[in-house]
């Protein structure tokens, strides 16, 4: 009788599973192609190379994410800046920036080691390429758009795999890890505003409140 | 016989084996989706209408497929194989009646179509025959393909079909004792009507026992979890097929569909009181077309047990699948046996005591 029991009740369980996936919320996947889900908020997809609110890049090439790099997927070369039409504020600026994606392992240690919170990841995840070295993303795809908008594969309006929503949150994903904060952060976020977004407020459970929109450049 | 006897045996055949494939896509296609619903999960949904054409690309897919043979296969028996297995899975359905028959006229002459391919007074006995043949193929592909995963797949189903085989003939036997006839359509008409107007005559009610031994049985027969030891994917890669690919791993694939379909046809048939209904005082043609449905939908509510036993039960050990078969099928099928034959002797001569 036991085993009649039990046998009743592991039927049971999987009838009442069908009800709720055909009726009810049970559901537990998502049509992906057609919907993507939130990606949560520090989401390690692939880097883009952020550029301030007046639209320099951050980027100048010091190559300690290259160091920093477990992978050594990230090339770096600096050169000097033009002096009529600097590229970064500062003296030098990256002008090759490579990563290899199939290196990669989305450790986020290159965006720790910026100094200039210029390397940040994003939400985008989907990177098939056709050809391996397409999978080198050079500062052609990495560099952010004027508007702070991560560069894509797709042009962004047929592209149906690309949530412009997630897009803005390109760079700051991050906070508490930035240069100069710590994970347990209180106060006000060590992040410099750039195109796109801007700062964003703190995260749930910090208390800090951030400056004045007219605190101008933090560079 | 005339040109028209012939003629009305093609078509017959013709639409057994048209049957037969349609219902493997929508049973592929209803296995997944069912599947997929007790799992949380959404299913084939991007080929057509909610995705019932996927098993059609899945068949295309196999089509196109490129066939490998390893080098070490003894080529006759494994190319005989994946013909060996379809040959019983439609033979099977062939003494399966699936409707009441009807009256047309041809040539001149009335005729009496009966809606079962051909009506073998030994019709139970061919089953039984059939459904052991089927067994052949899977152990000739396992043991042809020169290959250790599929010998031992292939030795698996011998150890299995034996043990099965015994416990779903025994369960048939009652079946037998109280229609008093080997014939598939004499078995159903003496299904027909009620006790007491609510209670259908069905065999599953006196021999509820025979019924439940009968489809474990036909679960353990057709290969299917929890009783895939055969192809267990987990154990010995693909089983018995891991070295066919393309047309000849589709042929595998579609005999294990049919031979499901069949087999809840067949459990519809013997306990369910097969296309036996009620038709609510219709006539004509709604008289003859209402059995039809309601034999489909006996024999697809058992395919949809089948399903449920898949998504609910985890594979069986190898000596768990043994001791089920011969320590408490067996047994329970032999005491039923006796007992059942018990009662009907007594209906039929009186008890020895009066």
């Amino acid at each position: 009788m036991g085993m009649i029991n039990d046998l009743r009740k592991g039927f049971a369980v999987t009838l009442r599973v069908m009800r709720k996936t055909i009726f009810g919320d049970g559901l537990l996947t998502t049509e992906y192609p057609k919907e993507s889900r939130q990606k949560p908020e520090r989401f390690h997809g692939r880097h883009v190379l952020n550029r301030h609110q007046d639209g320099m890049e951050k980027c100048i090439g010091c190559e300690l994410c290259a160091g920093a790099c477990p992978a050594s997927c990230i090339y770096v070369r600096g050169a000097d800046n033009p002096m009529d039409d600097p590229v970064s504020p500062g003296e030098r600026y990256g002008f090759v920036y490579d990563i290899n994606m199939l290196r990669c392992i989305f450790c986020g240690l290159c965006v720790e080691a910026c100094p200039t919170e210029a390397i940040t990841m994003t939400h985008l995840f989907e990177m098939s390429v056709t050809d391996r070295n397409d999978a080198i993303y050079t500062k052609k795809e990495l560099l952010v758009d004027p508007d702070g908008i991560p560069n894509h594969m797709f042009t962004r309006e047929q592209d149906p795999m690309v949530n412009l929503s997630e897009l803005k949150e390109a760079d700051g994903w991050m906070r508490a890890t930035a240069p100069s904060g710590r994970a347990a952060f209180e106060g006000i976020p060590g992040w410099s505003r750039s195109a796109g977004i801007g700062l964003r407020p703190p995260e749930r459970g910090q208390a800090g409140d951030l400056p004045e929109s007219e605190g101008g450049e933090d560079d | 016989m005339d040109g028209w006897d012939v003629a009305i045996v093609l078509v017959k055949v013709v639409v057994v084996f048209a049957l037969l494939l349609v219902a493997t896509i929508l049973l592929v296609w209803i296995e997944r989706k069912v599947v997929a619903d007790m799992q949380n999960r959404i299913g084939p949904e991007r080929a057509g209408p909610w995705g019932m054409l996927q098993t059609l690309a899945d068949g295309l897919k196999l089509l196109f497929k490129e066939q490998i043979r390893p080098n070490k296969a003894e080529v006759g028996m494994y190319l005989l194989a994946p013909v060996l297995t379809l040959i019983p899975a439609f033979l099977i359905f062939m003494v399966v009646p699936i409707g009441p028959s009807f009256t047309v006229t041809l040539g001149g002459i009335e005729r009496e179509i009966s809606m079962q391919g051909t009506d073998l007074n030994i019709g139970l006995l061919f089953i039984l025959a059939m459904s052991s043949l089927a067994v052949y193929a899977v152990v000739l592909a396992g043991w042809s393909s020169g290959s250790k995963y599929p010998l031992l797949g292939g030795v698996r189903a011998t150890a299995q079909a034996i043990s099965y085989e015994a416990a779903m003939g025994l369960a048939l036997v009652p079946v037998v004792f109280y229609a008093g006839t080997l014939s598939i359509s004499e078995i159903v008409a003496s299904q027909a009507g009620t006790w007491g107007g609510i209670i259908p005559r069905w065999n599953i009610v006196p021999l509820f026992v025979s019924f439940v031994i009968f489809f474990i049985s036909i679960i353990a027969e057709t290969n299917r979890a929890p009783f895939d030891l055969v192809e267990a994917e987990q154990e010995i890669v693909g089983g018995f097929h891991t070295e066919y690919s393309g047309f000849r791993f589709a042929c595998f694939f579609l005999a294990e569909y049919i031979n499901m379909f069949n087999m809840s046809a067949i459990a519809a048939t013997l306990f369910l009181g097969g296309w036996n209904g009620p038709t609510f005082g219709l006539t004509g043609f709604f008289a003859w077309v209402l059995p039809i449905i309601y034999f489909f939908i006996k024999t697809f509510a058992l395919i949809f047990i089948f399903m449920w036993v898949r998504a609910t039960l985890p594979r069986l050990r190898y000596d768990q699948l043994m001791q089920l078969g011969w320590k408490r099928l067996i047994p329970a099928a032999l005491a039923w046996l006796v007992l059942s034959a018990f009662v009907v002797g007594i209906r039929q001569f009186g008890a020895p005591w009066s």
